[in-house]
């Protein structure tokens, strides 16, 4: 039985649909990283769960249980806010206590539950601090150790990493999994950031035009995307695309910029297909054979090295090579880009859906 | 750091003193007055060299009034207390009632809200003798002529609108999301109202109590006409210096350094709440 049910969920504000129809499970225990970009209603949804906003139909299921007549404070979820929303007239400590006070906790085991969880989060030397007083990464970690303070069944943390300076970010998106599994709490995670997502996620679920358009593992969501929509929010540089079409005649295969570039067999079917073809940058492999292009423009990225490339035909594209590859060409030189078949996929030009060869 | 000079120095305390000048003025001299008699206060040219009596203070709060005609019998005292009473027990009442209907307008959106938000706030700019026509009327035929309980319904007409006004803004600028906090946590929805909502508010709420508590002391034209003599505030009960024989300018001015007391203690004790920035930090800065 799932921890967490989210069952054919409807949203809308008038006439404005949020969701229109979300399905999600979530297992104990399990971390789900909700993804999407901005104003697709990530934030919405955790309030939907949390009960501070009420859904226009479907249900929540908490535990097996309806939770659409349960007040917040009787769900049993914790969350983190992504403006932290600290109550800025109690200190740090007193923050944490919330959720223990309202569970009726006596004195000993509050100060002992606070000091757990500020250990935790290394925030225990500041806990006689205003809100005020702290770093906004202090703060992120209060309202961190606040919801977990009560050991919640489910924990729905919105972007926590949002407002805090990417050293700390970078750190967090370390932690985060540990802490998380610790905690033993079902976590629906809200991010906009694919690195952080594939980093904390068990899976991911992410959420386009109000429906969550493909939820799985963060390997099958960036190598067997779902749409052409979810394998551009995930990958930097992002995914090189183009026009064209499946053709079968001897063999079957793609042409691009005059090149015949081949495809796996299994696409016959698809013959006359108009298509687009998704390359990522770390697919495209350059050497004697493949499709012209002249390199217009090299930008090294620490470990990798990022190439802007001009077919002749006028088709752009971008490279990623390791940084440590033998030889990195310069701008201006002419070149040849094969692309390798893991990092290339196929999607129907008029839905944006994934062929599947 | 410091980087004003001393010119600066100097010339932001001269305009400081300017100022101070200007707006204690009139109460310096009307304490003066206050010190003096009748005769001294009249004699032309006025003059700082007076000996100080206390005789005004004295009449006020034994209530016999002196006067060349004679004795005049005084209720200032009682007028000072209905002062207090009414002013403190309409200001309790609007809060009572204003701030969780500032809460309201706040943060639910209901319908006809914003129209009965606004004809609250119209009840200030409607003309009160054109109110006080028919409710005195009103109140005739219900018995709350010359009460307190009349006299403090119709002070919500000040008291109400403005604490409902200035609250309402106050509420709107807590962060939702910190309520919400609250309650997730695991509070009721009263619970987060008061500990949460009421004390993040409290500066607005203070100031609008105290405000609505000066506007409430200050109101002459409802007890005029609502309430007799025992009834009535200081602003009314102030007529009575003008007596048979003259204005009685020594005792007018005592009256009104003991009338602005409680209002003076008042603002120096709500002073401390009405320091803002306790919301400051709370979200995301």
């Amino acid at each position: 039985m799932s921890q967490l049910a989210i069952k054919s969920l409807t949203k809308s504000y008038g006439a404005f649909k949020v969701f229109d129809g979300l399905n999600l499970q979530a297992d104990a225990g399990e971390i789900v990283v909700i993804f999407g970009g901005s104003g697709t209603g990530k934030t919405i949804l955790l309030r939907l769960i949390a009960g501070v906003e009420e859904p226009t139909g479907g249900a929540i299921e908490i535990g097996g249980h309806d939770v659409s007549d349960i007040a917040p404070e009787h769900r049993g979820v914790g969350m983190a806010f992504q403006n932290f929303a600290l109550f800025p007239h109690m200190n740090a400590s007193e923050n944490i206590a919330t959720p223990l006070r309202a569970a009726g906790a006596d004195e000993s085991k509050v100060k002992a539950g606070v000091a757990k969880v500020a250990k935790l989060l290394k925030i225990d030397h500041v806990l006689n601090h205003a809100p005020r007083e702290l770093s906004n990464g202090q703060k992120q970690r209060t309202a961190l150790a606040r919801a977990l303070a009560a050991e919640p069944q489910i924990l729905l943390l919105d972007d926590p990493l949002r407002n805090v300076d990417a050293k700390l970010r970078f750190e967090m998106r370390l932690e985060l999994p540990r802490l998380l599994r610790q905690s033993g709490a079902t976590v629906l995670y809200v991010t906009q950031d694919y690195k952080e997502a594939m980093a904390l996620a068990d899976r991911i679920a992410v959420l386009a035009n109000g429906t969550f358009v493909q939820t799985a593992s963060p390997e099958d969501i960036y190598m067997r995307p779902a749409t052409l929509g979810v394998a551009r929010l995930f990958g930097d540089p992002a995914i090189n695309t183009a026009d064209t079409m499946i053709e079968t005649e001897g063999g079957a295969h793609v042409v691009l910029g005059g090149t015949r570039v081949p495809v796996a067999e299994s696409y016959r079917g698809f013959a006359g297909r108009e298509v687009i073809l998704g390359v990522r940058p770390e697919a495209v492999e350059l050497g004697s054979a493949g499709v012209e292009a002249e390199v217009i423009a090299v930008t090294p990225l620490n470990e990798r090295t990022v190439l802007l490339l001009q077919n002749p035909n006028g088709w752009e594209f971008l490279a990623s090579l390791p940084s440590s590859a033998a030889s990195i060409p310069e701008a201006g030189t002419k070149v040849r880009a094969s692309f390798a078949a893991a990092g290339t996929h196929i999607f129907d030009r008029q839905t944006g859906e994934r062929l599947h060869g | 750091m410091d980087h004003s000079s001393s010119l600066e120095k100097i010339l932001r305390s001269v305009a400081i003193t300017l100022v101070l000048v200007f707006f204690l003025f009139p109460i310096a001299w009307i304490f003066l007055m206050s010190l003096q008699t009748n005769e001294t206060i009249l004699s032309i040219p006025p003059s700082l060299a007076f000996t100080p009596i206390i005789d005004n203070y004295t009449a006020l709060i034994t209530g016999q009034l002196r006067t060349a005609a004679g004795s005049l019998q005084l209720n200032f005292m009682q007028n000072m207390f209905n002062s207090v009473l009414l002013s403190v027990c309409s200001v309790a009442l609007s809060l009572v009632l204003g701030v969780p209907a500032a809460y309201a307008f706040a943060r639910f959106k209901f319908r006809l809200g914003e129209d009965i938000a606004f004809t609250l706030l119209s009840f200030r700019f409607a003309p009160a003798l054109l109110v006080l026509l028919p409710l005195s009327l009103y109140f005739k035929t219900l018995g709350l002529t010359n009460t307190y309980i009349g006299l403090i319904w119709v002070y919500q007409l000040i008291c109400l609108p403005l604490i409902l006004w200035i609250v309402r803004g106050y509420f709107e600028d807590i962060s939702p999301d910190i309520e919400h906090a609250y309650r997730i946590a695991g509070n009721s929805w009263w619970r987060t109202f008061t500990r949460i909502s009421i004390p993040l508010a409290k500066p607005g709420i203070a100031a609008a109590g105290l405000l609505a508590f000066i506007f409430a002391w200050n109101n002459f034209v409802f007890a005029l006409i609502l309430a007799s003599a025992d009834k009535q505030p200081v602003t009314v009960g102030a007529l009575a210096f003008v007596t048979a024989s003259g204005i009685q300018y020594g005792q007018i001015a005592a009256a009104i350094i003991i009338s602005i007391t409680p209002t003076l203690a008042l603002a120096l004790y709500a002073q401390r709440y009405l320091v803002e920035g306790l919301s400051m930090g709370a979200v995301k800065g």
